[in-house]
């Protein structure tokens, strides 16, 4: 499908094709902070793809962060925190902390493990690696 | 404007960008110049050839995904990177293909405050920190 026909079917308030998840299109990240310290590691992530309770315990965390020192000065991760919780999304389980645990992300992604395995993908958090629009918050490949 | 103003005007603007960019990563290696003479009074200049010892490793103490800089800068400073655990892609080290490196002191030293534990299991010194930049330098 078209992607400006996609674009004129949501804003007249009809579903886009197989929208299970509500998060083919997120919001870009728009806090400049936000998008250069959450985005040197892996990409930035988009608020909308975790609840508020899941990105303050990521943000209240960051000095361990999945095993990285990603602590940043204190008014710096005030304004990313404050950021990500006021954009965050509506659905999805508040106490984990990884996007790629949500149980909306296991049914979008039911692959084999050999798929996950691949050398280009490495881990399930490489969205990029599938999605190539990712970064824009764009996760509607057909 | 015609064409060959036009570039010669395009040409002028990125010298001038690259030239500008150096007083920022001059003043870094000073700095940590001066911070090693501190540390160490027997300090007597940076050396591209231990930098490039630190940068290819491979190193014991710090965390065995990482025994060196270049698991995630790659081999060859000249290319691109990849994030070792997480698959995201890093522009080359070496200032020759990249020239905005070593220019921001607060994200440098961010990066080695993270990165130097990862690969040594202790902070690099700051006679290590020049030495680095200044193997990436002469890349
Ligand atoms: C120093 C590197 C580093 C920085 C900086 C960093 N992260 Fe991470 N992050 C990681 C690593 C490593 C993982 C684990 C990746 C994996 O296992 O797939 C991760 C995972 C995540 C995940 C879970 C991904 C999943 O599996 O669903 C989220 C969410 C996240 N980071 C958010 C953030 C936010 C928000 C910031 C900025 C405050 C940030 N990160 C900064 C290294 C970093
Ligand atoms: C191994 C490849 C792969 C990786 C890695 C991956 N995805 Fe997906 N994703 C897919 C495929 C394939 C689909 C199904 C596409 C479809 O049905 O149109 C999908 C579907 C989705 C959907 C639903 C799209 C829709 O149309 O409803 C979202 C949202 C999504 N992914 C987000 C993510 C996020 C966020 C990440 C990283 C944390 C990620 N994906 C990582 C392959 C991947
Ligand atoms: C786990 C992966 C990883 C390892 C190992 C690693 N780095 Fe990095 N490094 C990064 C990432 C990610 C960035 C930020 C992205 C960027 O600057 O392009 C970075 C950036 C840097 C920067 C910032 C450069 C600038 O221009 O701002 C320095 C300095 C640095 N690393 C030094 C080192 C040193 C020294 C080592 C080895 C002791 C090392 N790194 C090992 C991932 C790594």
């Amino acid at each position: 499908m078209h992607r400006w026909l996609v674009a004129l079917i949501i804003a007249m308030g009809g579903a886009a094709g197989a929208a299970a998840s509500g998060l083919e299109r997120v919001p870009a990240v728009s806090h400049p902070a936000t998008a250069k310290e959450c985005g040197e590691c892996h990409m930035a992530f988009q608020p909308a793809l975790l609840p508020t309770g899941s990105w303050l315990r990521i943000t209240d965390g960051l000095a361990d962060h999945f095993g990285e020192d990603a602590s940043l000065p204190a008014d710096l991760a005030a304004s990313i925190r404050a950021y990500l919780a006021a954009n965050a999304g509506r659905s999805g389980d508040p106490k984990v902390t990884r996007i790629t645990e949500q149980s909306w992300f296991a049914k979008e992604h039911r692959f084999r493990a050999s798929v996950w395995q691949r050398p280009e993908i490495k881990t399930k958090s490489n969205c990029l690696a599938c999605h190539p629009r990712a970064e824009q918050g764009d996760y509607d490949d057909d | 404007m015609n064409r060959p103003l036009l570039l010669a005007t395009a040409l002028t603007a990125v010298a001038m960008a690259a030239v500008a960019a150096e007083p920022a990563r001059d003043a870094i290696v000073a700095a940590y110049s001066q911070l090693a003479t501190s540390e160490n009074p027997a300090f007597s200049g940076f050396s591209a050839a231990r930098g490039e010892r630190l940068y290819l490793g491979p190193h014991t103490g710090g965390n065995t995904e990482t025994p060196a800089c270049a698991t995630c800068h790659t081999a060859d400073p000249r290319a691109s990177g990849r994030h070792v655990k997480t698959g995201r892609a890093i522009e080359p080290m070496a200032v020759s293909v990249n020239p905005r490196r070593f220019t921001d002191a607060v994200d440098v030293e961010k990066r080695f405050a993270r990165d130097c534990p990862n690969v040594l299991g202790r902070p690099c010194t700051a006679a290590e920190k020049g030495d680095f930049i200044t193997f990436l330098i002469n890349r």
